[in-house]
């Protein structure tokens, strides 16, 4: 994909709704490097919660809202590789063999996933202006076997000057969050909640990075209970702050 | 709504013992399989010849098993068909009972464990002696198995020398790990002698030659297939494979996915009892083929893919789940990622579906199948069936979970999340009082702080900002 002049947003509703920061970071850092950020005020949610919990019915409905939000031959960048999965993996089988099949796979065929567009599109290089800092990175399992996002996230990271990111004993496995499995299963998914934030803690890093606001929302409010302090950021924050972004409301 | 997998999940959770032997042992296995496949690219074409194979011979299953019965009983076995487990009960009975045998020797089955058959066994007043390590410790512990191919995981060493202790004092010597293998080979060797049936599993039937395969690490299977004047094999249906060619990469896939060996110490291909010109082997073997449900699987496409299945195990291995819970939580014969899809199948959603939602996609088992089963996928359609009423397919117990006040709160968020701006008033809505927001949220709260509610929405700030809601 060469770079092209604007670029959809797709700000998923966990964002939306309890991190819209995190959305705002990402738009300044996409709109900084000259490309025009279209926030479409047609967006709700990519209908995993239903898809996943075996409503195919009710996904499609709100599905079809977000194929009608994204009209333009544009990329649809998503800063959660679980929604952007939903979107880029899930929609072409949720849509198969409905009227909408080929829309699905237009608006498919354009989503990226935020860091995936940062390093492969925009081949950016953040100018470090943060003092030095250790983070513990955790990957989502959509970033990482959904999509195979995981080596640009960790470029962006590595291309910050100052910056030392380490990875957690099991990294490979799942924070236990899994959007409707953590209500649907609370002891097994705090089980893992618990196991992963140890992990995290056992780093010593003072910041946890992610590029999925649902694994953060699980591991910062498990961290927070248990008492560890560390920082939770999306990597849009992390990125925004250490490169002289002002500070988004 | 009663579940028993939530009932035992908090009993499992809290075994701290049997968790740390799991985790341990997941580790060991993930490493050495890990190590097992140095070449990605390698291992990526085998699988893909894997998945290949089985495929190949899922989709050919009835004239792959015609096959397989004609040159089987060309070789001399005798072939038996078994609808159900109790029918294949009722096979293994018979056949005991015209061996006038007491007691069968049993190399490890999880077939036979579909079956029940030693509860069946012991009904009727016959022993049912295991002989592999793994399923002995767990029968003298009175245990069903919980793992596929290790069936005593959740056991440390000296759990199973408090064991021995307690069972096999005459055969003890020590303590150390030596000493309990010895003991249980002192003590499994005696009866090898004077048992005159045995019976094991089959890891694949080639159709071609009529030939059952056997993979194991310590001898037994070979003893209880070769030592009694009968040997019995029982096996599911979808274990067939048309050619002997295909046998070795999906040995090497098996074995290298399992517990990351080469190849097992015991390779056996049993082509038929002892011939006029022999001095040993069984006098009779026989062939117990078992559908279970496996039929019905088959008719679904995308569902049929469950029947690639090698049994590895590597599923549950790599499984954050599992490792967490162990295999007696899941209450089935089949624990795990495989199981969560192949039990709901078998015995219905009604009874099994909800092991369908203990999982959080996170897609580890489908990263490692060698057979490329998409496991996740699988129990995302599985989900769709629980709940959904219209539509065909024939999966048993469709529509059996749907409850009707989630479903009414998934027509709700449809209806909302569907309109924009609905959609936006509830954004509204939210946003404004906030302050109100619950300082609980059910389960997330009860080991997790709560997330708060922005005071603006991203919606709001994009216009607020400037950022365009379309091309201009």
């Amino acid at each position: 994909m060469t770079e092209p002049a604007a670029v959809y947003f797709f700000g998923t509703c966990l964002i939306d709704l309890l991190y819209p920061r995190v959305g705002l970071c990402a738009m300044r850092l996409i709109h900084r490097e000259g490309v025009q950020v279209i926030f479409p005020q047609g967006q709700t949610c990519c209908g995993q919660p239903a898809y996943n919990s075996g409503y195919r019915q009710e996904a499609r409905r709100v599905a079809r809202a977000q194929l009608d939000a994204f009209p333009e031959d544009l990329p649809v960048v998503v800063p959660s590789a679980s929604c952007a999965a939903m979107l880029k993996v899930q929609y072409p089988i949720l849509f198969a063999e409905t009227p909408d099949e080929a829309r699905a796979k237009a608006l498919a065929a354009r989503v990226v996933e935020f860091t995936d567009f940062l390093v492969r599109v925009l081949d950016l290089r953040p100018q470090d202006l943060g003092s030095p800092l250790k983070v513990v990175v955790h990957h989502s399992c959509s970033a990482r076997r959904e999509l195979g996002v995981v080596p640009s996230a960790l470029k962006l990271l590595a291309r910050l000057a100052n910056l030392e990111a380490v990875e957690p004993d099991h990294a490979h496995e799942c924070c236990g969050f899994g959007g409707t499995f953590a209500i649907k299963q609370p002891e097994i998914s705090a089980a893992m909640a618990a196991d992963k934030s140890q992990s995290i803690a056992a780093t010593g890093a003072s910041v946890l990075v992610g590029q999925d606001c649902g694994c953060l929302m699980n591991l910062g409010g498990t961290l927070e209970r248990r008492g560890h302090q560390i920082a939770v950021k999306h990597i849009a924050e992390l990125l925004w702050e250490r490169t002289g972004g002002n500070t988004a409301s | 709504m009663t579940s028993l997998l939530r009932t035992s999940i908090g009993a499992a959770l809290g075994r701290e013992r049997a968790r740390a032997n799991i985790r341990r042992a997941m580790d060991g296995l993930v490493l050495k399989r890990l190590k097992a496949f140095p070449d990605v690219g390698e291992l990526e074409r085998l699988r893909d010849q894997g998945r290949a194979i089985r495929a190949h011979a899922v989709a050919r299953l009835p004239e792959l098993l015609e096959a397989l019965e004609d040159n089987c009983r060309r070789n001399g076995m005798q072939v038996h068909w078994a609808e159900t487990g109790e029918e294949a009960n009722r096979i293994v009975l018979d056949i005991l009972r015209r061996s006038g045998a007491r007691a069968l020797l049993k190399g490890k089955s999880m077939v036979s464990e579909e079956m029940a058959l030693n509860e069946r066994l012991a009904a009727e007043g016959i022993e049912a002696l295991e002989t592999d390590l793994g399923e002995l410790i767990i029968q003298l512990a009175h245990e069903p198995p919980s793992h596929i191919i290790a069936p005593a995981v959740h056991k440390d060493r000296y759990e199973v020398a408090t064991l021995f202790r307690e069972q096999l004092p005459e055969v003890l010597a020590g303590e150390r790990i030596e000493d309990l293998t010895a003991a249980a080979r002192a003590y499994m060797r005696g009866r090898f002698r004077d048992i005159s049936v045995g019976l094991s599993g089959v890891n694949f039937a080639v159709a071609e030659t009529g030939t059952l395969c056997l993979v194991e690490n310590e001898g037994n299977g070979r003893l209880c297939t070769t030592a009694p004047e009968v040997h019995i094999a029982v096996m599911g249906i979808e274990k067939v494979i048309a050619r002997l060619e295909h046998l070795p990469p999906l040995l090497t896939l098996l074995t290298r996915s399992a517990t990351g060996q080469r190849i097992t110490t015991y390779v056996n291909l049993i082509s038929g009892p002892r011939g006029p010109d022999e001095k040993d082997g069984p006098r009779e073997v026989h062939l117990v083929l078992l559908d279970n449900g496996r039929s019905r699987i088959r008719l679904d496409p995308e569902l049929a893919a469950t029947l690639r299945c090698i049994r590895c195990g590597a599923c549950m291995n790599h499984c954050p789940v599992y490792t967490r819970l162990g295999g007696h939580a899941y209450g089935t014969v089949y624990p795990g990622p495989i199981g969560s899809i192949l039990e709901p199948q078998l015995r219905g959603l009604a009874v099994r579906g909800e092991l369908a939602e203990a999982s959080s996609l996170c897609g580890a088992c489908a990263e490692v199948c060698p057979v490329r089963i998409p496991i996740p996928a699988l129990l995302n359609r599985l989900r769709q069936e629980s709940v959904e009423v219209r539509g065909q397919s024939q999966v048993a117990g469709k529509g059996t979970r749907r409850r009707r006040r989630e479903a009414r709160l998934w027509a709700l968020w449809a209806w909302i999340y569907s309109r924009p701006s609905r959609y936006r008033a509830l954004a509204r809505v939210a946003s404004a009082l906030r302050a109100l927001q619950p300082a609980r949220l059910g389960a997330w709260t009860r080991t997790r702080a709560a997330p708060r509610l922005a005071s603006k929405d991203l919606h709001r700030l994009a216009r607020e900002l400037g950022f365009p809601s379309a091309r201009r």
